[in-house]
């Protein structure tokens, strides 16, 4: 099986949100300084995936990513857990592109790297959670798409799929190659190990440019968008709570009771 | 553009009925049509839908495409692209919507790039740009810290929208209109998934989706006895038992209850928010409650931010004595 993975380096989604600022003269996120990168969760989830494929049938799983300034230690990251070969589309000409223009580009990127059974994507990014660009190339490259999947399994040169519902999970087959994308609910990924590690750091990536790939520049990042950004910017919430006290937390909780009763929402 | 005009709205039958978010869709389509003064479209698309059109111009449609075949009757994601393929080539519409559920977000993106256009998905706000005349897109991003507003120029303009975000018009059985049959046209060698099985995962009790009170805990809770207690507070609430992811990750509860982001969007009048500490995903789908109390040991956790009201301490010991109290001010 040769399968490939593409990953995301974003700001960590679990950082506190006070920490979170935007930038409005630029209409950009600021720079997260106190907010390490990691790669988006739903996409560790999908290596897992792979590699569980990899454990069971042998194969090769090849990572793709796409961005500018990518810290090696986080994309190795898939090359700890046990993936084998990594490629970056690393260069400022990719970047800033909405899930269209970056899908273009990782599709022509993955028509590069050749033979392929299983394309993993995570269900959506952690940073700007547009979910699209599993189903872009899915498209540009033609293949049967199985979205928000838990479980994946290859049975008799067929992939076979649980999708989450929202009452349960659907059963879904297709034909390979297919692109499919990964939801928690497939469970958390496997740790790195110290071997995997060394390993990863020894290993030497592949860093291709847009004309490496061939790439049309006008359908990559910034120029090759469909959608624009008309405004970024943090809804403020009024919040005020009333913190309810007593004489000791049981106490605290009955008067919870009474104030919820007073103000009829018990 | 210049020729494309209308909106459209992709209008799901979920259970044998046209489902909340198809009323909220077109509650919201009727407004962006009459502020562009076009006409608003319904299309449906299944097996053996046909009979709601009539109910989708009640909640203000004008016109309805119906497209119904054998082949349709299960969601696959290559047969519904074709279709919408087929229907938005034919009729053109300006702007097409379908709502942000397990169908929408599989279809919409893939359909929107088949059409040579774009999407923006999870949307809780559309306007129409009175300059431009471009549908103002507002989705939240970066896990709900943030919000975008997205535009495109090429069309249709599609957008899908989250449940809950827009309301329903109040339906108008006297409304008239007009529906149009499409052949699906389908190639069922093109159709490269199989729909093998649906499992549903029942929970027990109210709808989470319609309970007016819900109970919901997180990882502070610790263990699926826990959730017990919550369960029981629930019940005499008369509400439903929720989960920040971690319960549903750790097994302690059914993935189907999760709240946030990647799981339900609620709103009911009251949300109970026991150790969990608020994070912008979990909020995402539980801003709209219409009050939110919160229980959890560190007073600086972001929840007590959105809560109206709030108590500090460990839930172990406030739930019983809170479950006692209310019980006996309800006269239970
Ligand atoms: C792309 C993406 C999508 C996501 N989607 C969702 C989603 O849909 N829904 C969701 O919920 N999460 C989602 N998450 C995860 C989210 O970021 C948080 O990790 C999660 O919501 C945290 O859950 P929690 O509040 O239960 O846990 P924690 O953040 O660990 O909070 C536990 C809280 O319990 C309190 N506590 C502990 N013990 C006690 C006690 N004895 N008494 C009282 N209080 C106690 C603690 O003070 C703490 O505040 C998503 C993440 C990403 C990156
Ligand atoms: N820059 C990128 N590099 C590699 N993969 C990406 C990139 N952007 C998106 N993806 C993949 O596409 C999925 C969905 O992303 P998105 O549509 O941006 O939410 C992610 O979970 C990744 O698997």
């Amino acid at each position: 099986m040769n399968i490939i993975v593409c990953v995301k380096q974003v700001p960590d989604p679990e950082a506190p949100p006070a920490s979170f600022k935007i930038d409005s003269t630029t209409n950009k996120v600021a720079p997260q300084t106190n907010i390490p990168p990691v790669i988006s969760p739903f996409d560790e989830q999908a290596v897992e995936a792979a590699l569980r494929i990899k454990d069971a049938k042998g194969g090769k799983v090849t990572i793709i990513s796409l961005g500018a300034n990518l810290l090696r230690d986080v994309v190795k990251k898939p090359l700890s857990m046990g993936a084998d070969e990594l490629v970056l589309l690393e260069d400022p000409a990719f970047v800033d592109g909405d899930s269209w223009s970056t899908a273009y580009a990782l599709a022509i990127a993955i028509k590069k790297i050749g033979q392929f059974d299983l394309i993993f994507c995570g269900r959506q990014a952690a940073d700007w959670d547009s979910g699209q660009v599993g189903s872009c190339i899915a498209e540009i490259l033609g293949l049967p798409q199985i979205t928000v999947a838990k479980k994946v399994e290859v049975v008799d040169n067929k992939v076979k799929v649980e999708k989450v519902t929202a009452d349960g999970y659907e059963v879904i087959e297709a034909t390979m190659p297919a692109l499919i994308t990964v939801s928690n609910e497939l469970g958390a990924a496997r740790y790195a190990t110290i071997k995997g590690i060394m390993a990863a750091k020894r290993k030497e990536l592949i860093i291709w440019k847009p004309a490496d790939i061939g790439a049309d520049t006008a359908k990559i990042g910034v120029a090759g968008r469909r959608t624009k950004m008309h405004k970024l910017f943090q809804p403020v919430r009024e919040g005020k709570c009333e913190i309810v006290t007593g004489e000791n937390e049981e106490d605290a909780a009955a008067n919870l009771a009474k104030k919820l009763m007073e103000v009829k929402l018990l | 553009m210049a020729d494309n005009k209308g909106v459209m709205i992709f209008t799901e039958v979920v259970e044998g009925k046209l489902a909340p978010i198809a009323k909220e869709l077109l509650g919201c389509g009727r407004k962006l049509a009459d502020e562009l003064k076009e006409e608003l479209s319904a299309l449906l698309v299944g097996s053996g839908v046909a009979s709601f059109a009539a109910e989708a111009i009640a909640f203000g449609a004008d016109k309805v495409y119906v497209v119904d075949d054998a082949l349709l009757k299960d969601y696959r994601t290559d047969a519904y692209v074709a279709v919408v393929e087929k229907v938005a080539k034919q009729a053109n519409p300006r702007i097409l919507l379908l709502g942000q559920t397990t169908i929408g977000r599989d279809l919409a993106p893939r359909a929107a790039f088949r059409l040579g256009t774009a999407v923006t998905l999870d949307c809780v706000a559309l306007e129409i740009d009175t300059s431009s005349k471009l549908l103002l897109q507002t989705k939240p991003v970066y896990g709900g810290n943030a919000q975008a507003i997205f535009t495109m120029e090429t069309s249709p303009q599609m957008a899908t929208v989250r449940a809950k975000a827009m309301s329903a018009l109040v339906p108008d059985n006297a409304r008239k209109g007009e529906v149009v049959t499409v052949a699906a046209g389908l190639d069922a060698a093109a159709i490269k998934t199989n729909l093998l099985q649906k499992v549903v995962q029942e929970v027990e009790g109210v709808k989470l989706e319609d309970a007016p009170v819900i109970v919901s805990g997180g990882r502070g809770i610790g263990g699926a006895d826990g959730f017990k207690q919550l369960e029981e507070l629930a019940k005499l609430l008369k509400g439903a038992v929720g989960a920040s992811r971690p319960p549903c990750d750790n097994g302690w509860v059914s993935d189907t209850i999760q709240i946030g982001l990647t799981g339900k969007i609620v709103s009911p009048d009251v949300y109970i928010a026991v150790a969990l500490s608020g994070s912008s995903q979990h909020l995402a789908g539980c801003s709209g409650s219409k009050n939110i109390i919160a229980i959890n040991r560190d007073p600086e956790a972001n929840i007590f931010k959105e809560a109206r009201f709030g108590v500090v301490g460990d839930w172990k010991k406030i739930i019983p004595a809170f479950h006692a109290k209310a019980k006996e001010l309800l006269g239970k």
